[in-house]
């Protein structure tokens, strides 16, 4: 192979390696050191040269900690819940606004504008919303005659439903765009030849818009379940996770057991616990895609060879 | 089954008006071909009688009963899509049997339809596959089957065969005439294709600008175009459009233009108008002019041939005459040297008139 050859063969790698760089630095070197800090007693004081090693016994506190078990169980509840609904809104809403109106766009601009705040300015303002004597809520609840109004931050089971509703406001419009984008790539005539064969317009959302847009609708609920695994800052700006544990999420379990109780490897064993399970999720949506793809390759070369 | 009205059908995109009031009557297991360049309304005018298009103005009637305010589902109707419009994830079965599924039939019933019309259309052993897994021909099939369980009384076909290559559209043409003889039902279908137009129809219906142009039997059609549009549309090669002037030299009727003079047969004295004498437009079919050398001036083309198309058992002789292109459609055998002139008798029955202005047959 001549030089010059070999060098237009390196070329492409020659353009990956800053990014390469960058990824190394930035993300393989935290990931190992996080690994290595699981395994030791390690508090801030010390370096991490000066850790003892501990081996797996993070790990098994980790599962007979009823603090972490329970905010494992809250933050499953909370993914869950938060899914569903925006799930549920999201896809209902792309459904009713899927038609030529005048202003869409700009109600569509609209719509996902809570994506773009700040999640911490999300948490600010329906902390506002919620407090219980100044807050909107509370205040249109007394307003409609109402003796007293919900404890929205101070009690479990409100608390719970508060963040939950801060979630589905931010979240819903990300799969709302999405399932409009995958409503409006489907195929009109199958549709009309639905309308044709005597589908009413609730046959056809049932029997030939949802099923056709599953494969973005599965893709749109994978991410947002990665994401809700790893909420965060409106949670910890509403209740910081409380009253109690009842709205502690594993992320901000995580970031107290660092912070406040100073145990780095406990920390670092429950991140890694949660990186697990979020790649899991990831993997099962690569290989989700990598079905599909193979399934659709098969039905191309099994329709192409019958094409004579 | 049902006789289909269409009176003054109107269609406007806003102010922009495409259908200008069709009036068309379809008897009753009629097999109707809508035909026409891209943009004509053909499709428009179709997708309006299904009720996927809205009717701006004008009624339809279906045994004599006003639907244009229905639903689709209202009109007891099939259709053939152009792209076939199967729903990607089911498979053929259910494909077929979605129409009587909402229907609620019941599921012997169901069942046994799909395999009867399976059976006719060669499906058979692909009822458990997903369009997905099937060819371009199978899935036009899938497509007809759909439409064919349902057993409405009207059949939409939307150009179905357009998506198939040319070896396929040949083999579908022919097994859509063949179950045009089993299948009793109204059949309107569309088209760009005239030799689709003219194996198919009982009745063709030639559109242009969002105008009927001319309705007929394809015979009708082809013999007696009531317009240069209608005349230049069907027939393959098509019809040879030559400037003229009609002249009267002692009752004797003559097409003079550069480079030929035709004697017109006696009888066309009597069935032109008086007012017809001056500029025209000629038209002859390629098949209509043959190779004679010794024919008589007055009955015949002197012709430069330029190209020579062989298609097989015909070729077209592409033609120079004085300026103007001729096609010549003859026997591939006939002895032809390139670059030469050489004289075509025309068939003067053939020969069509129009106004040079207003394009209208003579």
């Amino acid at each position: 192979m001549s030089a010059v050859a070999r060098a237009n063969r390196l070329t492409p790698y020659m353009f990956l390696a800053p990014a390469a760089v960058v990824l190394v630095f930035a993300l393989l070197y935290p990931i190992g050191y996080m690994v290595y800090a699981s395994f030791l007693d390690w508090s801030p004081s010390q370096r991490i040269g000066q850790a003892d090693f501990i081996g797996l016994r993070n790990y098994a506190n980790l599962l007979t900690d009823a603090a972490f078990l329970e905010s494992f169980w809250v933050t499953i509840k909370f993914a869950a819940v938060v899914v569903t609904l925006e799930m549920v809104i999201g896809v209902g809403l792309a459904l009713l606004l899927d038609r030529n109106i005048r202003g869409m766009s700009l109600l569509r601009t609209i719509f996902i504008l809570p994506m773009m705040i700040a999640p911490i300015v999300v948490g600010l303002m329906w902390r506002y919303m919620y407090h219980p004597t100044v807050g909107i809520f509370n205040r249109t609840i007394k307003n409609l005659g109402f003796e007293t109004g919900i404890p929205w931050l101070s009690d479990s089971t409100w608390s719970f439903i508060a963040v939950v509703i801060a979630d589905v406001w931010q979240w819903t419009p990300f799969i709302f765009i999405l399932a409009l984008a995958a409503m409006q790539s489907l195929p009109r005539s199958a549709l009309e030849a639905a309308e044709i064969d005597g589908a009413t317009e609730w046959q056809k959302v049932i029997m030939i818009k949802i099923p056709l847009m599953m494969p973005v609708l599965i893709v749109t609920l994978l991410l947002r379940l990665i994401d809700a695994f790893k909420v965060l800052e409106v949670i910890m700006v509403l209740t910081n996770g409380g009253p109690g544990l009842s709205t502690e999420i594993v992320a901000l379990r995580i970031f107290r057991t660092a912070q406040e109780f100073q145990e780095l490897g406990e920390a670092a064993a429950m991140s890694n616990l949660l990186l697990l399970m979020l790649m899991a999720l990831t993997i099962g949506m690569f290989m989700y895609t990598k079905i599909q793809e193979a399934r659709t390759a098969r039905m191309l070369k099994a329709a192409q060879q019958e094409d004579e | 089954m049902p006789k289909i009205q269409l009176e003054n059908l109107v269609k406007r995109y806003g102010d922009f008006e495409v259908l200008h009031g069709i009036n068309l009557e379809m008897e009753e297991n009629e097999f109707t071909v809508f035909v026409g360049p891209s943009g004509c309304g053909k499709s428009t005018t179709l997708r309006m009688i299904a009720g996927l298009e809205s009717v701006s103005g004008g009624e339809i009637y279906i045994d004599g009963k006003p639907v244009s305010n229905l639903e689709p589902k209202a009109r007891d109707l099939a259709m053939v899509f152009q792209d076939y419009a199967l729903y990607p994830h089911m498979n053929v079965a259910q494909n077929m049997s979605f129409a009587l599924r909402l229907q609620k039939a019941p599921k012997s019933e169901i069942d046994s339809k799909v395999k009867d019309v399976a059976k006719m259309l060669g499906l058979t052993e692909f009822l458990h596959r997903k369009p997905g897994e099937l060819s371009g021909g199978q899935r036009q099939r899938v497509a007809m089957g759909r439409a064919l369980t349902r057993d409405s009384g009207t059949f939409l076909f939307d150009e179905p065969l357009s998506n198939l290559d040319a070896k396929l559209r040949g083999q579908m043409r022919a097994e859509l005439a063949l179950m045009r003889q089993q299948v009793q039902k109204n059949m309107i279908y569309v088209t760009h294709d005239q030799i689709e137009a003219m194996t198919l129809a009982d009745r063709i219906v030639v559109m242009h600008g969002g105008y009927i142009q001319q309705q007929g039997t394809p015979e009708e059609l082809y013999k007696r175009p009531v317009n240069k549009f209608v005349a230049g549309f069907l027939g393959s090669p098509p019809m040879n459009f030559l400037d003229a002037e009609l002249t009267d030299e002692g009752g004797k009727l003559f097409v003079v233009g550069s480079g030929f003079k035709i004697a017109l047969p006696e009888e066309r004295a009597h069935t032109l108008p008086a007012n017809a004498k001056g500029p025209v437009t000629m038209g002859i079919r390629p098949a209509d002019l043959t190779f004679a050398p010794k024919a008589a001036d007055d009955q015949s083309f002197d012709l430069q041939v330029v190209v020579s198309e062989y298609i097989g058992a015909q070729s077209v002789l592409i033609c120079d005459c004085a300026g103007q292109k001729v096609e010549v459609e003859l026997k591939s055998d006939t002895p032809i040297a390139l670059g030469e002139k050489l004289r075509f008798e025309a068939n003067t029955d053939a020969i069509h008139l129009f106004d040079r202005e207003t394009e209208a047959a003579l």
